[in-house]
């Protein structure tokens, strides 16, 4: 499968996505922000970083950039986008996701491993996760609070969008295992239409034992299948 | 002419920086304080030309760009 990584001005995590993709053995490449076309991508990967320096507001200025539009037409054809920290700012900013990430609680930029509980399996994000299984993935980042409001909320509940939420290692969702102060700590969420998700931990920072843990693995793994299984659909 | 926007933070959201300096205040020994809420201000200089048009258009650009109708308020003025 080919995946398109997106690069802005100060995205910082462009080259552990593009590592992450090929370990798997799966091809990746950049795709700079000025470009309007993404080729032939199969999915399309919004990375970490401070693109623009977060002027204005996180993911603001990204969010009208030309390689956007293209991301934009790409998903309302069904194309699957992933959004990682600042992607997943980037995809609130442009009304992809809902909701928006404000600044942490206690404002104090976090970098730390966190759990994550995943609350649906049937997602083309989340098929290869182990039913049950509490995922250990890092964060780094200074505005991930989640922030809807209530009948944002309840929609996302009703719909099943709570991708991820945090939890502590036993998979409890308490106040201690929220690092930042999101609405019910949620770390993650999916467009109604599921083909478009984003959260604020770093599954790219955590797709090898060598990187202290390979949960994040899961969800690039769960991409890659959903893509084979319409390709196999498709040629049926 | 001259835009001046005050973009401000949804009392629904939680606003941490507005409320540490609000504790900062107090720990100064000021009084009567209820509470402090910190946004930004943008101002944008412009060419001239039908007020209200301008106004319009600047609406429209803080509501799509300059302020996040999410979590933030915004009050625009043209002088």
């Amino acid at each position: 499968m080919k995946f398109a990584v997106l690069q802005f001005p100060a995205s910082n995590c462009d080259q552990d996505c593009i590592h992450a993709v090929r370990s798997l053995g799966h091809s990746s490449r950049l795709l700079w922000h000025k470009e309007t076309s993404l080729g032939d991508a199969d999915a399309v990967i919004i990375p970490g970083g401070f693109s623009y320096g977060d002027y204005l507001r996180t993911g603001a200025i990204a969010r009208f950039s030309p390689v956007m539009q293209a991301v934009q037409k790409f998903a309302d054809n069904g194309g699957l986008v992933l959004g990682v920290c600042n992607g997943f700012q980037i995809l609130c900013e442009a009304g992809m996701l809902p909701g928006a990430l404000v600044r942490n609680r206690d404002l104090q930029f976090h970098c730390e491993q966190v759990f994550l509980k995943t609350n649906h399996l049937d997602t083309p994000f989340t098929n290869k996760i182990p039913r049950d299984k509490i995922l250990k993935i890092p964060i780094a980042h200074g505005e991930g609070c989640y922030f809807a409001d209530e009948a944002t909320l309840e929609k996302l509940k009703a719909n099943r969008q709570i991708l991820w939420q945090y939890c502590d290692v036993g998979g409890n969702l308490t106040e201690a295992s929220n690092p930042n102060g999101s609405v019910l700590n949620i770390a993650g969420v999916c467009n109604e239409r599921r083909n478009v998700a984003g959260l604020m931990p770093h599954p790219d920072r955590a797709s090898e034992g060598l990187l202290g843990s390979d949960d994040g693995k899961w969800i690039f793994e769960s991409v890659i299948a959903a893509l084979e299984e319409s390709r196999t659909k498709k040629a049926a | 002419m001259k835009a001046k926007i005050i973009v401000t933070p949804k009392k629904a959201v939680v606003d941490p920086q507005g409320k540490t300096v609000q504790n900062a205040l107090e720990h100064m020994g000021y009084r009567g304080i209820k509470a402090v809420h910190v946004g930004k201000y943008l101002e944008v200089e412009l060419d001239g030309g039908d007020k209200e048009a301008l106004r319009k258009s600047l609406d429209e650009a803080c509501h799509k760009f300059l302020s996040n109708p999410v979590i933030e308020d915004y009050k625009l003025e043209l002088e």
